[in-house]
């Protein structure tokens, strides 16, 4: 749980109240599995805590399942043009069937940064569906559930092809293919350069980072088989050596256990982070494809409007009693390309305050997530250290 | 079994390096910021068994700073004093373990992760086990180079087309029975199958070291160049052990073939040819009941395909009536101590082969581990790279410097990882050795079965002797005066069976001296291996331990360095 802060600026709420900090703070707890077979889901109780006046009192509790998070994502993108809105943990279809404790912990740990990260955010805090989300009640929820057709309600495969044409829409650019419908700032090219990259090389990395918490599985488990094999050997021996391989053999044993600890604690303290980034960036990724859509909007609208203007002097020339009609349009259409503008610019704006936030950000997640890793390894090898170390002054004895 | 070499030698090695590391760690740290030069001459600590008990005398939380190497001094743990511990990278392995590429952006860490130079001592591809011989100070030390292609001499029917391949063997000693104290051969792998037989024969009972297979197929498929050096190593390793046999290095078949220039003198093999015509000449006159003179040394020797045709299917026959009939054989296996120590000994080796099997796999998972470790670091150095290039916020130049930090452990880690694995390797090595040595016992035993099937037969050949002879006095006797055929034939039977007494002392002489030999063998076997292993297990817990410690350190160090985000974290 974080507490969140509220920020003082674009708020047009009530005072606070000098006697007490505001805070909103969440909590995503207790996963129970549900209904049957393919049905199957995972509910979770999702607890807020907060003195936001917009709220109905300090404390709510309600049952929540992943897709009503993703209704969450979907509304607050949908919404918030511009701002990064926090991933989500992947909608894996695969692993839900086994439901193994560790994906099941896993995804809650995702869903509870997701949500807080969302109370954290300034403007996304105060966010009318993320109100509805923390205290609707669940027939309210499944309504609108069903009800979304945003973005992300389509099918994952569906996803990843908007996600690739953003992609070859910005390398085409880069490599000089396509010719513009999109904007022609260098600055903005390298961001999409570094955003695109940024993904591969933190791909890699977590590919390797969950590698390396299969080779602690791996080694603990033949140092398991390699204690037991030790021991029988022992047996076989008998007498002073006898023994000094069967305690051995029960040292490897119990460093086995401590290796698949740890393989734990490393999946959910780094390789999790890592993947966390990567959702992250791949974020980024749709902000950038909703940045190009306005911007290729405005782009139409301002060329529609030239069709327009250059058609409205040739009536006003003829005098044709279109004038006053086509005029109506011409007004109308230039608020909307007046809007669409404005909306880009949002856009602009908000990301250029969303990638320090960002970079920020990762920086400090990082920052923990390295820590918790040399933390984590410097504690095993030490534990190692120690085990082996504690079978020298018996070998010692045998050999005297 | 197998012997260290030189166990005085080591020792002054040993106190020579450890001087130096001394004075090294010592110095002031600022030497050490060349990595390269810090602890070149040190040698592996952690591979010669000679040196456990200069470890295990020193306290494990030393003080001062002429601590072990392998337990971390103190000034490990220090990571206030980062220069110290920074660099104790590798001051044990060749530089092949410090490949790492990647570009330097850092000298530092291209001087901590270039590693040293290996020391300068031979390569020892054999584990030293380290029982000394029967006299502390007397040495062989063989080694076996300089593989070179060489001609069949003109007997081939084909010119040119038979070459082979001789290696040369080199031995340094300073025991006496052999002439002068550094000579060489060449011999080819024929010749050491020729020794290897001919040891068998002359030293049954014995737990004789087994030779190297002829991997006939191998020679055909491999490379050339890979299966020549294979085969170079092995037949190293195989001298190596007949030398430090207690009785074996001493023999006269290794002293020829040691030192006899030219064409080994030893016999190819026991002249199949002549043996199968006497066996075959024989046959007809045994097949008709006529007598034979065996000569009572032939029936030393186990019978053999071809040697002793006929002497082979009375064995056959025996066995098999020891197997089906059930009925107690004249003389049995009654050592109870010594079925309880075969029972032990086949127990003994299918734990070894269980313990072989699975140190393996504990061996290809610590490689794992270090290599996932540093494509991990690596991966992050490239991270790190990219950040730093296209940084326009300082957050970023500052996750760049954390993630550095991180890349630099994981690939020091790396290489600790891999360190630890060849010394584990070496260490557990003992295991497999132990097992390859339990065909040279399953030899012994088989030896002292076949003696013993020997004089089984030759008193049940006694026993059917006597009957027939008792047979044809009875009938002689109810004539008047003899038959004279009848006479002469209980004549030629009381000489076989003279012949044939005399063959069964020789038969049971023999099946006890290699009674014997088993014996004294087992307490050999027994004590050695005892010893060794206790050797191994000490190896590979100070092994484990020493490693474990250095890569703590080296996380330590990142943990420290990413403390201020410890505050953050909820």
């Amino acid at each position: 749980m974080i507490t969140a802060q509220r920020s003082s600026s674009g708020s047009s709420h009530s005072p606070r109240s000098p006697s007490s900090q505001p805070y909103l703070s969440i909590s995503v707890t207790d996963p129970v599995k549900l209904g049957n077979g393919v049905q199957a889901y995972i509910s979770y109780r999702v607890i807020t805590k907060t003195n936001f006046p917009e709220y109905q009192g300090p404390e709510k509790i309600v049952i929540r399942r992943y897709s009503d998070f993703v209704w969450l994502r979907d509304r607050l993108f949908e919404k918030y043009k511009g701002v990064f809105i926090p991933p989500l943990p992947e909608k894996s279809a695969v692993e839900k069937f086994r439901f193994s404790a560790e994906f099941i912990e896993l995804r809650r740990q995702a869903l509870d940064v997701f949500v807080n990260r969302i109370a954290l955010h300034h403007e996304l805090q105060q966010s009318e569906d993320l109100r509805t989300f923390l205290q609707a009640d669940e027939e309210t929820m499944e309504r609108l559930r069903s009800q979304e057709t945003g973005i992300f309600k389509k099918k994952p495969a569906d996803l990843m092809q908007i996600f690739k044409e953003v992609q070859t829409k910005v390398s085409d650019v880069v490599l000089g293919k396509e010719k513009p419908v999109e904007e022609s700032n260098p600055e903005y090219e390298k961001l999409k350069n570094y955003i695109f990259e940024l993904e591969n090389h933190l791909s890699e990395a977590q590919k390797h980072a969950y590698r390396l918490v299969k080779r602690h599985r791996e080694l603990g488990q033949s140092l398991s088989d390699f204690g037991k094999a030790v021991k029988l050997l022992g047996a076989c021996e008998g007498d002073a050596l006898g023994k000094a391989f069967s305690d051995l053999g029960a040292k490897a044993e119990t460093l086995s256990v401590r290796l698949q600890k740890e393989a734990h604690q490393l999946l959910m303290n780094f390789e999790e982070p890592l993947k966390d980034y990567v959702r992250a960036v791949q974020s980024i990724k749709a902000t950038i494809a909703e940045r190009a859509n306005a911007f290729r909007h405005q782009c139409e609208l301002a060329e529609t409007i030239k069709l327009k203007e250059i058609n409205l002097d040739k009536l006003m020339l003829t005098r044709s009693d279109k004038v006053g009609e086509a005029e109506l349009e011409y007004r109308e259409l230039k608020l909307e390309s007046e809007e669409a503008t404005r909306r880009f610019e949002n856009i602009v704006r908000l990301m250029n305050e969303e990638m320090v936030r960002f970079q920020d950000q990762k920086t400090l997640d990082m920052g923990i997530a390295f820590h918790e890793f040399a933390k984590g390894q410097a504690r095993l090898a030490n534990n190692i250290a120690d085990a082996w170390r504690s079978l020298l002054p018996k070998l010692e004895a045998c050999s005297s | 079994m197998m012997g260290s070499e030189n166990q005085g030698f080591e020792e002054a090695h040993i106190d020579a390096s450890r001087e130096e590391m001394e004075s090294l760690v010592l110095d002031d740290p600022s030497n050490n910021s060349n990595g390269t030069k810090s602890f070149s001459h040190h040698r592996s600590a952690m591979s010669s068994l000679a040196d456990s008990h200069h470890l295990l005398s020193r306290p494990m939380v030393a003080a001062p700073a002429d601590s072990d190497p392998l337990l971390a001094p103190p000034s490990f743990r220090d990571f206030r004093n980062p220069n110290v511990a920074a660099d104790n990278s590798s001051y044990i392995e060749p530089p092949s373990y410090a490949d790492v590429i990647f570009s330097p952006f850092d000298e530092n860490a291209v001087h901590e992760i270039d590693g040293v130079d290996s020391p300068g001592r031979s390569s020892d591809s054999s584990v030293s086990l380290s029982r000394s011989p029967s006299s502390s100070s007397d040495y062989i030390k063989i080694t076996v180079s300089n593989p070179q292609k060489e001609q069949e001499t003109s007997n081939s029917l084909v010119p040119g087309s038979n070459t082979y391949i001789t290696y040369l063997i080199t031995t340094r000693t300073n025991i006496t029975g052999f002439n002068g104290s550094e000579f060489s051969v060449r011999r080819r792998f024929k010749d050491v199958v020729t020794l290897s037989d001919r040891l068998a024969e002359s030293y049954r009972g014995f737990f004789i070291p087994p030779r190297p297979d002829k991997n006939l197929v191998e020679s055909q498929v491999m490379q050339k160049q890979e299966f020549v050096e294979q085969r170079r190593v092995a037949l190293e390793k195989y001298l190596r052990r007949l030398a430090t046999h207690p009785v074996i290095r001493k023999s006269d078949e290794l002293k020829v073939f040691l030192q006899v220039q030219g064409k080994l003198p030893l016999p190819t093999s026991t002249d199949v040819a002549s043996r199968m015509l006497d066996g075959a000449v024989k046959l007809p006159k045994q097949l008709f009941g006529e007598s034979v003179v065996v000569a009572p040394e032939e029936v030393v020797q186990p019978a053999k395909g071809g040697r002793d045709l006929l002497r082979l299917f009375k064995e056959l026959r025996q066995s098999v009536t020891n197997d089906w009939v059930g009925s107690k054989p004249p003389v049995a296996e009654e050592d109870k101590e010594f079925l309880e120590k075969k029972g032990r000994m086949h127990d003994l080796e299918q734990q070894l082969s269980n313990a072989s099997q699975q140190a393996e796999s504990l061996v290809k998972a610590q490689q794992d581990m270090g290599e996932t470790m540093g494509e991990l670091g690596l991966t992050f150095i490239k991270l790190t790279k990219f950040e730093n290039e296209e940084a326009i916020f300082n957050s970023q130049r500052v996750r760049a410097a954390d993630m550095k930090n991180v890349a630099t452990a994981a690939v020091k880690a790396s290489r600790f990882y891999r360190e630890l694995n060849a010394h584990t390797v070496k260490h557990l090595d003992t295991l497999h050795e132990y097992l390859g040595l339990m065909l040279s016992v399953h030899g012994a035993f088989s030896d002292r079965s076949s003696a013993l099937l020997t004089v089984q037969t030759l008193i049940s050949e006694l026993s059917s002797l006597h009957s027939r002879a008792e047979k044809l006095e009875a009938a002689s006797s109810k004539i008047f005066g003899g038959d004279k055929s009848r006479i002469r034939k209980i004549e030629e039977l009381k000489e076989t069976i003279r012949v044939t007494e005399d063959a069964k002392h020789v038969a049971i002489r023999e099946y006890e001296r290699i009674k014997e030999n088993n014996r004294t063998e087992l307490e050999r076997l027994d004590r050695e291996r005892h010893a060794d292993f206790l050797n191994m297990l000490k190896g590979f817990v100070l092994n484990q331990a020493g490693y474990a410690e250095k890569i703590a350190n080296v996380w330590a160090k990142v943990a420290e360095e990413t403390s201020a985000y410890a505050r953050e974290s909820t």
